[in-house]
């Protein structure tokens, strides 16, 4: 059978799973409030006097992801674990790659939704100015991809562990280090301490690092692979925990 | 339908399954018993493809659950141990999830949805969540979810667990109802089981098969089978003892009780007396004055305890 029918109804489930909890509910009103109050009272977004969201908006998503993307994906196979229904999930006529991949894009597309709910912000930089929607877009698409990274490690702390507080920790120490790779004070230390070669190295793992460029608005194909490739090498890593923990 | 040929489950150290063979045609209901952490919940998991095998071979319907697993899970419904389902959906949603996932779209699902419902007794709860649901309807729709696509291949870990004995008798008779054309394994504690749903049972212990037979051959193994209980007024137990012990076909007798001029005592047979010792003790026992004779039947649980724990029963029997 068509695999992309088969991704499509975990999809489905996994969606409507978000919904019939408090958690989407909470998630959703908790991004919006953190977005509403860093852009316009600590981002300054009046007092910098232009019509620009990159500053005010966009500076802050690699930090609210930090913690609000690991609570979205904190439950993907946790949950499934603790309860046991990964038993029943993973002896349906699927391949485990089709259940990774459906439950990935399930929380994916909620993350899509709560970024898109942030349309007022456009809609008010837009009536106050004349600012460059392309940008704008790039930008979200990047936080998007971003957010997408982020949610991909996620998955993996996930399936090593039943307990959803664990998974929620260890995926968001591995982000704060993603963050910090490319953190410009973190980057001044390190220049200091070791040659350049080995900076650079470093901070090309960095989401900060590869998220500026669609800040610019620049579609740079590096950065797109570099945060596919995370999504992609997360997703695999995935399936071999999976598959470990089943070979006992 | 299914064919075990073999297989062995490692986990660290521990054999949790050793070297076990079977097959199950259609048409047969398999009793799969043994003490907990025999390997039974293991050897399912295997067969149903959600823990691959350390060593042998499961096939279902001709195809091999690890060269084949997509082929061979269309194949199997499976109730895994403790009935999981998705807390967060109703039940109808849950029973679609599952019509949807076994590849039935649109009016096929439908009617796969409303025929499970029905067998199993879900209408009342049917938009209700499943995490508010008592244990035996969570059951129950974890059970629905194994049979909706109507499989050849049916994989039980205890199915009656949890539920209340109306319940239990239900679902009995489901099994009973569907292994006429169906392939069943399904697992169980409860030896009443054994002879009320199975055509065959198996009994492994640390992973390892100590009996295969049906409900009838594996009794003839007990001790009880044939044994003979007398019940005599005016006599003395010493006395009644000493004279059993002079039928050859005695190999051991107790008293069982003794009062008010009443004595019972219980003869068991030596093997391959084949029914013939209640004719002999009646034979040999004319003089007394007999109110009852019983000839006794195999008695499961026996079977299963002396086979499953020898040491400890071979203890009590001193």
């Amino acid at each position: 059978m068509n695999p992309w029918r088969n991704i499509w109804t975990i999809t489905k489930r996994e969606l409507g799973a978000y919904f019939t909890s408090p958690l989407a509910y909470v998630f959703i009103v908790i991004f919006l409030l953190l977005c509403g109050f860093f852009t316009f009272f600590v981002g300054g977004f009046f007092e910098r006097q232009e019509a620009s969201l990159v500053r005010p908006f966009f500076d802050w998503h690699p930090w609210f992801y930090l913690f609000l993307v690991p609570a979205v994906g904190m439950r993907l196979w946790a949950e499934e674990r603790r309860v046991g229904t990964i038993e029943l999930l993973l002896t349906m006529p699927i391949t485990a790659w089709q259940a990774i991949v459906g439950k990935f894009l399930a929380s994916w597309l909620f993350l899509a939704l709560a970024l898109a709910l942030t349309f007022p912000v456009v809609l008010t930089v837009n009536y106050l100015g004349h600012p460059d929607n392309g940008v704008i877009l790039t930008a979200y698409l990047g936080s998007w991809l971003m957010a997408g990274a982020y949610l991909a490690i996620s998955c993996i702390t996930s399936a090593l562990t039943r307990s959803q507080v664990v998974s929620f920790i260890i995926s968001l120490v591995v982000c704060l280090f993603l963050i910090l790779a490319g953190f410009p004070p973190v980057i001044n230390v390190l220049e200091q301490l070791v040659t350049p070669h080995l900076v650079d190295l470093v901070t090309s793992f960095s989401v900060m690092t590869h998220f500026e460029g669609f800040q610019r608005g620049v579609l740079d194909s590096r950065d797109i692979l570099f945060f596919l490739s995370v999504i992609g090498f997360s997703l695999f890593t995935t399936s071999v925990i999976l598959r470990t923990h089943r070979a006992g | 339908m299914i064919k075990v040929q073999n297989l062995v489950k490692v986990f660290g150290t521990k054999r949790a399954v050793d070297d076990i063979s079977f097959t199950i045609d259609r048409g047969e209901v398999l009793g799969f018993l043994g003490p907990n952490g025999a390997g039974k919940s293991t050897t399912m998991r295997m067969i149903t493809g959600f823990l691959p095998p350390s060593g042998g071979t499961v096939t279902v319907g001709g195809f091999d659950i690890v060269e084949r697993p997509i082929e061979a899970r269309r194949l199997i419904g499976y109730l895994p141990e403790n009935a999981p389902a998705y807390t967060d959906m109703t039940v109808h949603g849950f029973l679609n999830f599952a019509a949807e996932i076994r590849g039935l779209r649109g009016d096929a699902r439908k009617k796969a949805v409303s025929r499970v419902v029905e067998m199993c007794f879900l209408e009342s709860v049917l938009r209700q969540s499943v995490e508010t649901l008592s244990k035996g309807y969570r059951h129950r729709t974890c059970f629905a979810q194994s049979i909706i696509h109507d499989p050849d291949v049916l994989v039980l870990d205890e199915p009656t667990d949890g539920l209340d004995p109306n319940q239990k008798h239900e679902v009995r008779q489901l099994i009973r109802r569907m292994g006429e054309k169906k392939g069943i394994i399904f697992s169980t504690h409860i030896l009443e089981e054994v002879d009320a749903v199975c055509s065959r049972a198996i009994i492994i212990d640390r992973g390892k098969i100590v009996a295969n037979g049906t409900p009838d051959e594996l009794r003839q193994k007990s001790e009880w089978a044939g044994a003979v209980t007398l019940r005599i007024r005016g006599a003395a137990s010493g006395a009644v003892t000493a004279k059993l012990y002079q039928v050859p076909l005695v190999k051991r007798v107790t008293v069982v009780d003794e009062k008010d001029g009443h004595v019972t005592v219980r003869a068991f047979p030596k093997a391959g007396a084949n029914g013939a010792l209640a004719q002999a003790i009646g034979d040999a026992a004319h003089e007394w004055h007999i109110e009852q004779l019983q000839a006794e039947e195999g008695r499961l649980d026996e079977v299963f305890r002396s086979i499953t724990m020898p040491d400890t029963v071979k203890e009590a029997a001193k």
